[in-house]
């Protein structure tokens, strides 16, 4: 079968592809585009492994067809880094050591920027309220919500 | 299995209409990625409705607001006017799942996936919200609790589509809340639930009411005894036990593993005399 021909923006680039209409933007993504930072945890929109950002709302890429993307943006982690410069909270997630296996840790980047582009100086309750769709079976939370703190101030000093 | 994004709600219920399969309207896809995934449906088509036009705007009326099937309930929680008029119904509609689903998830998802646990719906029923249904035969407005009919039932016929959810405008002196029972703090599936809707008078009397119960039935509950219970009152406490005990009599809950008949039966008395304290508060009642 040819498939769905999808014309989108990804990280700022326009993107072509075929893809079945039952096939999810995570696996197009993955299988199709090479660009593999979401990752599949639960698949069923449980765990944020696959979160990515859609016309600017966080959403599950699991719980998205691909076909949906047409005429959308998309921004996943791949887009984060500017460069060889790393995102502040990449940068602080390395310096707090806030991921061990790192299966969640792209999900939880792209939380934390959705989070900190709508609300620059969050609580820590507010951090955690916020990040509790990404789940994290190694670390635990406390590293990754100090980073995301450290991260926030550090952007909003810059 | 075809994917369809019709721009209008002609073709959309056109493309219903004209298919011999199993067909799937689908607005946010958190329930029906997740079924599809699962195998528990496998549609012949899918209907995306995200297109169709108005169908992605809260629009303010002379009536209230029209909320269109498209609407992710992340953006009722961020309109400011709508969370001032019906506080009960945003927090019903932002308890559903995470930041993440928030972002895609729908009220009207939400009520014609027609799970007896559904947070949005209870709220709605006690808002006295209608649903405007597109259809073959043109559109009708029904109340919303004439939607679900059973567990992922509904009594939508074939090519009819939800295409708003209405709620009027308020009085003064009005309020409603939403509050449910879950094992963890947050990010789960109410084991029961109540929304409560109040309108009161200059002295603080109630003048109307409406509460319903979502988790202790096939289908969301409205308690009709608990209108004639509350209006009058004050909400003393002989008023809030009365309500109480009506919730819990009105109830016809499964027992299951998230919780027993007579757990189910008791907290949905608690939570709405919880409730009708929140939506008394929120009313200006002291």
């Amino acid at each position: 079968m040819a498939g769905l021909a999808v014309s989108t923006t990804i990280n700022g680039d326009s993107v072509e592809y075929l893809c079945q209409p039952d096939e999810t933007l995570l696996d197009v993504l993955r299988d199709r585009l090479g660009l593999t930072g979401a990752k599949e945890g639960c698949g069923t929109g449980d765990c944020g492994a696959c979160s990515i950002i859609l016309d600017g709302r966080l959403v599950c890429s699991c719980l998205v067809l691909g076909a949906e993307a047409e005429g959308r943006r998309v921004e996943t982690i791949e887009g984060m880094a500017d460069g060889d410069v790393l995102h502040p909270l990449q940068q602080k997630f390395i310096e707090h050591a806030a991921l061990q296996c790192g299966i969640c840790t792209p999900g939880f980047l792209i939380a934390a920027k959705d989070l900190l582009a709508r609300n620059p100086d969050p609580t820590e309750e507010e951090i955690r309220f916020g990040l509790a769709g990404n789940l994290c079976r190694c670390t635990g939370y406390d590293k990754i919500v100090r980073a995301v703190q450290d991260a926030a101030s550090v952007m909003r000093a810059a | 299995m075809r994917y369809l994004r019709p721009l209008s709600m002609e073709d959309a219920i056109g493309m219903i209409t004209n298919s011999a399969g199993t067909v799937a309207v689908l607005a946010g896809g958190s329930d029906l990625l997740v079924r599809m995934k699962g195998g528990f449906v496998e549609p012949d088509l899918i209907v995306d409705i995200k297109a169709i036009e108005g169908l992605s705007e809260i629009r303010e009326t002379a009536e209230g607001f029209s909320i269109g099937a498209a609407v992710p309930c992340a953006v009722l929680g961020e309109h400011a006017a709508l969370r001032k008029a019906w506080p009960g119904v945003v927090e019903a509609a932002n308890l559903i799942g995470s930041k993440q689903v928030q972002g895609r998830c729908t009220i009207a998802g939400n009520l014609c996936n027609a799970s007896p646990a559904a947070d949005s719906v209870p709220a709605l029923v006690a808002a006295g919200a209608k649903a405007l249904v597109a259809g073959p035969k043109g559109n009708r407005t029904v109340p919303v609790e004439a939607i679900p009919t059973g567990p992922g039932k509904t009594s939508l016929a074939k090519g009819e589509i939800v295409r708003e959810i209405l709620l009027e405008k308020r009085p003064p002196r009005a309020g409603d809340a939403y509050l449910r029972f879950i094992p963890r703090t947050e990010m789960d599936i109410a084991v029961v639930s109540a929304g409560v809707n109040l309108t009161l008078d200059a002295k603080g009397a109630v003048t109307s009411a409406r509460v319903a119960l979502g988790a202790v039935a096939p289908t969301v509950v409205l308690v009709e005894e608990a209108a004639g219970i509350l209006v009058g009152s004050r909400l003393d406490d002989a008023t809030l036990e009365k309500l109480a005990k009506a919730c819990s009599d009105a109830c016809r809950p499964i027992d299951d593993k998230r919780g027993t008949i007579a757990f189910r039966r008791k907290v949905a008395g608690v939570l709405a005399r919880r409730a009708a304290a929140a939506a008394y508060a929120r009313a200006g009642g002291k």
